[in-house]
């Protein structure tokens, strides 16, 4: 962008620094310019991100009945709760669990798609990216239809070779693997994509030295595709974390949360303890304790990718 | 230019004048005079049954002078309950919100009473049952009118010919449409035995384990025959009482001959296993029949909606009311109640409940004898017991006599069904009892 405007044709007369105000050279900065351009959004970050994280942060202090400040106490309060600590557990291995799978998915998929041709390659990367691009809510329906408890599609199939019916949405295990998923289902292609794109930007040049030296496919992924790529992996896996433990819809429309609480994570517990059961503090609160995990997972990661970003 | 002031004698005059001419001209009554009125009704899912209250809320406002504007908010996925938590925390939304079950006792202090309107109804419509008196009342002050739209009990509807054929049970002899049951052999035991004969015939009842309400109230209704409470009206847990104890050997029996992956039950898959044919009885209001009228008319042909079955302390129904909630910070209040009024007379009553084909209950006493449940079919009288015309049966919800706000957590966090489903599974009684009364602890916030 230019510092200076110049007006067409006129001879815009250099202004001495005295005569200049302040607020005029404050005007004319670039930074100042770039903020002025920011604050919309910088405005519309505030009203939609900040003020509702402090009103619920504001929300999980107050009693039940919303008319007493009672400090962390409803904090105290969950933290005695098993149901907690259950869904606690439940959040970390379904987000783990889910992110782990989507990350090698997407991994193996890209190499995949990296190897076609190049010009085949853009229809199979925009059916790869389909699951990810329709709402979840809605081919997480599709799923519904497929593990139904009477009409399961993956039953009636797996019944012509003897197997099942599998409680898909009934039973602890089965549930929870079907939760998961879906998740991955859905996220993959996220994966796939960011990791395509950072398989292209590798260059050529150091695969040929490995192969000079003698690297077998392995060593190639190990010693230069992996380090190329550590930094677009760590960021797309702390998205991916984010989202994942900070997920609701995939839950709540398969299993909510059952059988026996066996499925709920942070977001579906928080609802039903919030919405459902009348207790918005509680509700709160539950989904405020994400933000410690998350933060320390941020930290871990961010640290380390701007660390290879100043060794770099 | 020549300024003119204005003397104290002429202001007082001119001000004195147009005082008079305001209240003495004649008063002109505009189409909308009596100001505006939004409203939120719940979305109904029988097809044109909305256009009831249309008509109904359009009729009154011609008459009223009053603007009106309806929202039908649908429940799928509580959407109707986020509405109703969206507008008591912003003090603003519409005048008049219906409102399920346990919310008028959840926003009782942002709702306006409405004993003034109650009174007459209840006079004229006869009394309401204690159900709705628990969920719609708080300290004598009356929180929310029962709305017809959306009330329902959900008692079994049972297939004809197969409940006679497994179980040697004539359910239209136990309850013959347009007479009084004569259920007394219909009881807790009779069911369970019935349940075991059909699903050894390949025809489980349909009775879901899951945590949404189906699931939860049909286990109010089993554990209230026992006589079982987790929590007693005066907030007491009372877990670990033989009441409960037999209701959940009940529930082990019960559950050991119901469809394998009933823990993952949603209010649809019931509907779903009756409708296929699947299922010899399940436990709903008549939406299941309705559908399969459409979908599967040999099913609904064989369908007959009867009371629940007696347990050792009485015959506890499903009743699920719905409310209609006038916000206490709305801007026309009297109108409100003036349109409520106005819904809850006979002849509205009798508009909703034919437009929703007998799905819709009143909750008054002298209104269980409709023409549409008599004439509803096929076969003829399927739903003439639904209303309980003869009063066989108390009116019920799943956490009750608990005070409403304990009651709630128990009922939205499925506390009974997991429970008989812990116990089920293979938890010792002692466990799963433990695990019941450490959730009902945990309830008791204030």
């Amino acid at each position: 962008m230019a510092d200076v405007v110049v007006e067409q044709g006129r001879s815009v007369r250099a202004a001495s620094p005295r005569k200049r105000t302040s607020l005029h050279n404050a005007l004319r900065r670039k930074s100042t310019v770039a903020f002025f351009l920011t604050l919309p959004l910088i405005l519309l970050i505030a009203l939609l991100v900040l003020y509702p994280a402090f009103y619920s942060a504001h929300l999980a202090m107050l009693n039940k009945s919303m008319q007493k400040f009672v400090g962390l106490s409803n904090f105290t309060f969950l933290f005695k709760r098993d149901t907690f600590w259950m869904v606690v557990r439940q959040s970390c291995i379904f987000a783990i669990t889910a992110v782990f799978f989507k990350a090698l998915l997407g991994f193996i998929v890209a190499h995949f798609v990296h190897n076609l041709p190049a010009k085949g390659q853009r229809k199979w990367r925009g059916m790869l990216l389909v699951p990810w691009v329709i709402p979840p809510a809605m081919s997480t329906l599709a799923w519904l239809w497929l593990f139904d408890p009477s009409y399961s599609a993956f039953n009636y199939t797996l019944s012509f070779f003897g197997i099942g019916p599998i409680p898909w949405l009934g039973d602890t295990f089965w549930a929870r693997f079907s939760v998961i998923l879906v998740n991955v289902w859905y996220g993959a292609p996220f994966f796939m994509i960011m990791y395509l794109a950072a398989l292209k930007s590798v260059p050529d040049q150091l695969y040929e030295a490995a192969a000079i030296d003698g690297a077998n496919w392995w060593q190639r992924i190990w010693y230069v595709t992996l380090p190329m790529m550590r930094n677009i992996i760590a960021i797309t896996t702390l998205f991916s974390l984010i989202v994942t433990f900070a997920n609701f819809d995939i839950v709540r429309i398969l299993t909510s949360g059952g059988p026996l609480d066996s499925t709920h994570i942070f977001a579906t517990w928080a609802f039903q303890v919030g919405i459902q059961s009348s207790d918005i503090p509680l509700g709160a609160c539950v989904s405020l304790f994400m933000v410690p995990i998350l933060a320390v997972a941020a930290i871990f990661i961010l640290r380390d990718v701007s660390k290879r970003g100043n060794e770099a | 230019m020549s300024r003119k002031t204005l003397t104290r004698r002429q202001f007082v005059a001119a001000t004195a004048m147009s005082s008079a001419a305001l209240i003495t001209a004649p008063y002109v009554r505009g189409a909308y005079a009596a100001g505006k009125l939004s409203i939120g009704f719940w979305d109904h899912w029988v097809p044109g049954a909305n256009k009831a209250s249309t008509d109904l809320v359009n009729e009154w406002a011609a008459k009223e002078k009053v603007e009106v504007s309806i929202d039908y908010i649908t429940s799928n996925n509580k959407k109707l309950e986020l509405t109703v938590a969206a507008e008591a925390q912003a003090k603003s939304g519409h005048d008049i919100l219906q409102m399920p079950t346990w919310w008028p006792h959840a926003y009782a202090d942002q709702l306006e009473p409405v004993n003034d309107i109650m009174e007459p109804i209840i006079k004229q419509n006869g009394d309401v049952n204690g159900t709705v008196k628990y969920l719609g009342q708080a300290g004598g002050k009356w929180l929310a009118v029962p709305a017809t739209v959306g009330s329902q009990i959900k008692g079994p509807c049972s297939r004809i010919d197969l409940m006679k054929q497994h179980a040697g049970i004539d359910v239209q002899e136990m309850y013959p449409a347009g007479a009084a049951p004569k259920a007394d052999n219909w009881t807790m035991e009779t069911f369970l035995k019935a349940a075991e004969a059909c699903q050894k015939a390949g025809f489980a009842f349909g009775i879901g384990l899951g945590e949404t309400t189906d699931s939860v109230d049909t286990a109010g209704a089993i554990f209230q025959s026992f006589g079982a409470e987790l929590v007693n009206a005066k907030g007491d847990v009372t877990v670990k009482t033989d009441a409960v104890r037999q209701a959940l050997e009940f529930y082990k029996k019960l559950i050991a001959v119901l469809p394998p992956d009933a823990a993952s039950w949603d209010d649809a898959s019931n509907n779903k296993w009756l409708i296929s044919g699947r299922g010899a009885l399940i436990l709903n209001p008549p939406s299941a029949w309705a559908v399969a009228k459409r979908d599967a008319p040999q099913v609904a042909e064989q369908c007959w909606t009867h009371s629940m079955p007696a347990g050792p302390k009485g015959r506890f129904a499903p009743f699920l009311p719905y409310f209609w909630g006038v916000w206490a910070f709305g801007k026309n209040k009297q109108a409100a109640k003036s349109l409520l009024a106005h819904l809850s007379q006979p002849s509205s009553i009798e508009k909703f409940v034919a437009a929703s084909g007998g799905y819709d209950l009143p909750s008054f006493a002298n209104l269980t004898k409709l023409k549409t449940w008599a004439e509803e079919g096929p076969p003829k009288g399927t739903l003439y017991h639904y209303p309980d015309p003869h009063h066989s049966q108390t009116m019920s919800i799943a956490a009750s006599p608990a005070p409403p706000k304990i009651a709630q957590q128990i009922y939205s966090q499925a506390t009974l069904t997991k429970l008989a489903l812990r116990y089920a599974r293979g938890e010792t009684m002692e466990q799963a009892l433990a695990w019941a009364e450490g959730e009902c602890e945990g309830f008791m916030r204030s």
